[in-house]
């Protein structure tokens, strides 16, 4: 794992191939990577299950796509967009 | 940053005192049942309250043991963790070290954690071990494990966290007699043992995360199958055709119910208030404290009681979308939609019910987590058109707007302009929410997150719990407020005496006070009648109506011809549509104001609130009587 990547506060370049949870198709599964989030709002996440390692499945939406629910730890959680956009997958 | 360490040392210092009250405390994460547990030993024997500065309601029950012998418990709000960043965080921290100041520390621990999602919620285990209070774990929904076929090793269990540990299911109410056991031993002062595994850095996730891991392994833990009826009812709440037509339909069930529903059962209510306020008032000679009795507190408690058929039915409806699941579901629905005002999906319901009454709505907010987004909902409720507005509305519509038909017959010139209010009260409402939510309660976006729990039957017993717990609330804690306003408003309108008689409204306080006032409501069109009715019209916004009728001498209803000819000689147009726009904006109802109070701990809010309704509405009110009477 590159963990001093995570330490920068925000990586100028984006890894071309760095995908985010938005990005997975239905019945798709992905493992989180990092979040690119506050403090606060990423504990809040992570003590939800979005940790880096889990598997992540999107699943169901409200009409339109947004927010959708997420499959993670055995739980699942509906997150909106920009923060989905904000969990980078492996 | 404050963790537990400091408050471990306190426990040994603790005097073994037997005499004193003993006090359990429940810790959970949210949706672990921690509520149906607390109702399941205890019952009625409950009462909430708000600890001191802060909206954190927790609840406190007593629970009976055998030989006579009782135990405190303390619902403390669901948390993650313990790290104190949030207010209920904080809450749950403080009672567990003992530093709040209402609660002695608690002498044990009831930690409830859901068996169907172990490895997760035993993240919350560390933090609450460390503490060193003797605590039982109770895994719930064990039924619901065993059902999906998973699995734990709970002797093991108990072994690794060197705490018992019960398999329960609070709702059914299996192996509750563990946590009784629990209780009796912890009057006779059981002590704390140490855990088997090295408990991990407690402010640390990825690290308690993997602790849990470990003891899910060694505990042989067998996480369960998907809910299967779950995922079935999902397909269908949250398809994209079929999700917002069922949506649509609850909505308009709610709607229904609160508005049109509890109407025959509030005027039956209100009826029996009058009738049996006659027979009181029959028994007391005709005297000025007659009046007090009958005029004041009866009927100011009836206008009380009144709203009680309507909180009920909206308190049973979301009774049912919460203990089902199906709230969290709708919330997904509407957040779209919500988030263009700046708010999120579950203040969709309570906004809805406040087109009902702002009260039950207002109390309805308690299902959002999120303090900032809650106490912006609970602002602009008020703004969305209730049901005491209509008659005011009716009345003046009546008196000053001609029927004239526009769209064929169904929509006419008044009905265009009550549609206008209704646009008009939601506008304000969406608008301050902008302002709020940009300003002294802006949130991050990404602070959405909506755990889906699985979907469940709720029980009869959870739901009357519900209903008796708010009632209770309501009647007790808004009662005496109100009443006392009522009174107030009593002497108002009735004082001073006149050789032991009331004197007529005008030569009341409140006609003293509406002609003291008729300087700074000139300017909106008002006369010093329209003056003392919205004195009065505190009590409850329809009130002015009767007032204006006592004053005008006419019949004090909406569609009293009399009183429609009376305004309109007295009012120009500009005055009534003035009055109009005062209605929509002001706060006009003390109720509302003692239920925000209620709910938001503190008069802070309620006064900020009460203070920008009312420069709203006699602002919006001068420059609507200016504009209108340049054209008529």
């Amino acid at each position: 794992m590159q963990t001093s990547f995570k330490k920068k506060p925000k990586a100028p370049k984006r890894n071309p191939g760095a995908r985010n949870l938005t990005e997975l198709k239905h019945g798709e599964s992905g493992i989180i990577e990092r979040l690119d989030l506050p403090e606060e709002d990423s504990r809040r996440l992570m003590e939800l299950g979005f940790l880096p390692g889990h598997v992540v499945t999107p699943g169901h939406s409200a009409p339109g796509g947004d927010p959708r629910v997420f499959r993670v730890d055995g739980s699942e959680v509906a997150l909106r967009r920009e923060t989905a956009l904000k969990l980078i997958l492996r | 940053m404050g963790d537990c360490h400091g408050c471990a040392a306190a426990t040994i210092a603790r005097p073994p005192v037997q005499s004193r009250r003993h006090i359990v405390a429940i810790v959970g994460p949210p949706n672990s049942g921690k509520s149906t547990l607390f109702n399941r030993l205890t019952g009625l024997r409950q009462k909430v309250a708000n600890f001191p500065g802060v909206t954190v309601e927790h609840r406190m029950g007593r629970v009976k043991l055998e030989a006579g012998r009782e135990i405190y418990v303390v619902d403390l709000p669901g948390v993650y963790s313990l790290s104190p960043r949030t207010e209920d965080e904080r809450v749950t921290h403080d009672v567990l070290c003992g530093t709040m100041k209402e609660l002695p520390r608690p002498d044990a621990v009831l930690l409830i954690l859901d068996s169907t999602n172990l490895s997760r919620h035993l993240i919350l285990a560390a933090p609450v071990l460390s503490l060193g209070l003797p605590t039982l774990v109770i895994l719930n929904m064990a039924d619901d494990l065993e059902r999906r076929g998973g699995d734990i090793d709970s002797a093991e269990l108990a072994m690794q966290l060197g705490s018992p540990v019960a398999l329960v299911s609070a709702a059914k109410g299996s192996g509750v007699d563990k946590v009784f056991q629990f209780l009796s031993g912890t009057t006779l002062g059981a002590a704390a043992k140490p855990p088997l595994t090295e408990l991990p850095v407690i402010q640390d996730i990825p690290k308690c995360r993997a602790w849990a891991a470990s003891v899910g392994t060694k505990t042989n833990y067998q996480a369960p199958a998907p809910p299967l009826w779950t995922r079935r009812l999902d397909a269908l709440f949250l398809h994209p055709i079929a999700g917002p037509a069922v949506f649509l339909l609850v909505v308009i069930a709610v709607f229904q119910t609160i508005f049109k529903g509890a109407r025959p059962i509030m005027d039956a209510v209100q009826t029996a208030i009058q009738s049996s306020g006659l027979w009181f008032g029959s028994m007391l000679p005709d005297s000025a404290l007659r009046s007090l009795v009958v005029d004041g507190i009866w009927s100011g408690v009836g206008s009380v009681v009144v709203f009680l058929p309507q909180i009920l039915l909206l308190f049973l409806f979301i009774g049912i979308l919460e203990d089902s699941g199906y709230l969290a579901r709708a919330a997904l629905i509407a957040d779209r939609t919500m988030a263009r005002f700046g708010l999120q999906g579950k203040s969709f319901i309570p906004l809805l019910s406040a087109y009902a009454c702002a009260v039950p709505a207002i109390m309805a907010t308690r299902t959002i987590e999120n303090k900032r987004d809650r106490i912006a909902t609970i602002l602009i409720a008020p703004f969305m058109t209730c049901s005491a507005r209509l008659p005011v509305y009716i009345l003046i519509i009546a008196a000053f707007i001609p029927e004239k038909p526009l769209l064929g017959v169904f929509f006419g010139t008044r009905a265009a302009a009550l549609l206008g209010l209704y646009v008009l009260g939601f506008l304000a409402a969406i608008l301050t929410a902008r302002l709020l939510k940009s300003t002294v309660l802006r949130t991050s976006r990404s602070s959405f997150m909506l755990e889906m729990p699985p979907y469940r039957w709720p029980t009869v017993r959870s739901l009357g719990l519900r209903l008796v717990d708010r009632s209770r609330v309501f009647l007790r804690r808004a009662g005496t407020v109100i009443l006392a306003v009522a009174v107030v408003i009593w002497v108002l309108a009735h004082l001073p005496l006149s050789g032991g008689k009331t004197p007529p409204i005008e030569h009341s306080l409140a006609g003293m006070i509406g002609h003291t006032a008729e300087s700074a409501i000139a300017p909106l069109g008002f006369n010093w009648k329209i003056g003392i009715g919205l004195i009065t019209s505190l009590a409850a916004r329809e009130v002015i109506v009767g007032t204006l009728g006592t004053i005008y001498g006419m019949e004090g209803t909406s569609q009293s011809v009399g009183l429609q000819q009376a305004l309109r000689q007295d009012l120009t147009p500009g005055g009534a549509a003035a009055l109009l726009v005062f209605f929509a904006f002001a706060m006009q109802c003390m109720s509302t104001i003692a239920v925000v109070r209620r709910e938001t701990a503190g008069w802070r809010w309620p006064a900020v609130q009460f203070a920008y309704m009312t420069v709203l509405a006699y602002a919006c009110a001068f420059l609507t009587n200016r504009v209108v009477s340049i054209w008529f």
